[in-house]
């Protein structure tokens, strides 16, 4: 005899039920297929409690250390309070301070009114007083930053960077709703080599996971290659030769598509470099940030390399449209 | 049955090992990988790791009428047996890679053949929904 809490309601479980069984009899909407822990089309996250191994069994670890669970697996042994998968959460913040990184990107610095829980590189929705919704990736790193940082490009005609680069000021109210995303550091494999690839903004996720994983002790070799179209376009480019001098396992490989560049900057595409410097992935953990078109054929490049399908991380950002509420949630930073 | 065949080739971690080597193959095979051109890399990998457990007889509930439905638009666009064939023969492939015994490698092709129809939208229908 269990007992779960799903959106508020406390449901039963007869003996030997499963999540999956409970919801059903209850009448809640939830899809299923397989009932046998393959499709993955009943994940849940369990926001209280922890679920049994058995329920997390096949999933990626960045999903598992965020207690996502198969509801059609998982025969709890405690109390769980469980939630759709990426249901998050909801703060207040202020904006605590603003700096411009480069001609064009901005550092937001945010205070939370209340805790807020994120692993850095995941992504939040940021709402702004004209209720405008886009998503940001972390750079800050919870317990050491005590503000959330995100990078936002000035885009023409962008809604929310155009706030943020002309008018929003230090003590300006926001919303954020997240965090999502596996695009993050998991502890617990301090030798393996990490590779980092990102373009324009997609550095504020890589940025998170590099700080992230320096900080936790891992001594592997992490490769970040942060592109631009043009070199003004890079930032924190002192900050990361400076880190990599002190750090001798981080090797950063800057890259401009066009253009002057500096001495110890590569000209080319980005997707072409990587392979001038590491000629086979097999092994490494790979993180993909940034355009979207550039993230789809790094996944298939990575892969073709070497790189397992399950040690693939890509966040695609997807350019904005007319965002309504409803899609507040979706699976995407978008990025004006 | 189908479950010793699933332990004999070692289970989940089995799976995923097979699972990288053989879907790397068809994403270089010219014949196929068209199919795959414009997919999303994750839920393709989902989707892989689902093939290649039904195909070691592990534990799935994928009914024909699944295989119908999931191929029906490609059946459109004209899969055919020879799609189907190599996708067989990169499987082979990748089992031989891993060093599997030929007799389970062939109880592999069978049942992976069993789902010729469903995957190819023919008759006859399946039998069970």
């Amino acid at each position: 005899m269990g007992e779960i809490v799903f959106e508020g309601e406390i449901l039963h479980l007869p003996l030997g039920a499963t999540v999956l069984d409970a919801l059903e009899a209850a009448g809640k909407d939830v899809r299923s297929s397989c009932r046998s822990g393959i499709c993955q089309t009943c994940m849940m996250q369990a926001l209280e409690g922890s679920p049994p191994a058995k329920a997390q069994a096949g999933l990626r670890d960045t999903l598992r250390v965020q207690r996502y669970f198969l509801a059609c697996m998982c025969i709890p042994e405690e109390r769980l309070v469980i939630g759709r998968p990426g249901a998050g959460f909801r703060c207040v913040a202020t904006i605590a301070k603003l700096q411009l990184l480069n001609d064009s990107v901005s550092e937001v610095r945010l205070r939370c009114a209340d805790t807020f829980d994120y692993r850095p590189g995941q992504f939040v929705n940021l709402v702004n007083p004209d209720g405008i919704v886009r998503s940001y990736s972390l750079a800050s790193i919870p317990g050491v930053d005590d503000t959330l940082a995100l990078h936002v490009a000035r885009v023409p005609g962008g809604a929310m960077s155009g706030w943020v680069h002309e008018r929003a000021k230090p003590g300006d109210s926001v919303e954020l709703l997240g965090p999502h995303g596996n695009c993050f550091y998991v502890p617990g494999n301090t030798t393996q080599p990490l590779l980092l690839v990102g373009t324009g903004t997609g550095l504020a996720p890589l940025l998170g996971i590099l700080t992230d994983a320096l900080r936790q002790g891992h001594d592997g070799p992490i490769h970040l290659f942060h592109g631009s179209v043009r070199k003004a376009g890079l930032y924190l480019v002192d900050r990361l030769r400076a880190l990599a001098e002190r750090a001798p396992q981080f090797h950063y490989h800057p890259c401009v598509l066009e253009g002057d560049v500096d001495a110890g900057m590569h000209l080319g595409p980005i997707d072409a470099h990587v392979p001038e410097i590491l000629l086979a992935l097999k092994g490494f953990r790979v993180y993909l940030c940034g355009h979207p078109d550039l993230v789809k054929k790094l996944q298939k490049q990575t892969f073709l390399m070497g790189a397992s399908l399950k040690e693939i991380f890509a966040d695609p950002f997807v350019p904005a449209k007319p965002v309504e509420h409803e899609k507040v949630l979706m699976p995407f930073p978008l990025n004006s | 049955m189908s479950k010793s065949i699933f332990e004999a080739l070692g289970g989940e971690a089995a799976v995923e090992q097979a699972v990288d080597i053989f879907y790397r193959y068809v994403l270089q095979d010219d014949r196929i990988n068209f199919w795959f051109e414009d997919i999303d890399m994750e839920k393709q990998a989902a989707k892989q790791h689902a093939f290649m457990t039904m195909a070691f007889g592990g534990p799935h509930a994928y009914t024909g009428a699944d295989l119908r439905t999931g191929h029906a638009k490609m059946v459109e666009r004209g899969l055919n047996d020879t799609h189907f064939d190599a996708v067989k023969e990169n499987l082979v492939k990748a089992l031989n890679e891993l060093s599997v015994p030929a007799h389970l490698i062939q109880q592999v092709l069978d049942l992976v053949e069993t789902t010729r129809n469903d995957v190819l939208n023919r008759a006859p229908a399946p039998a069970s929904v």
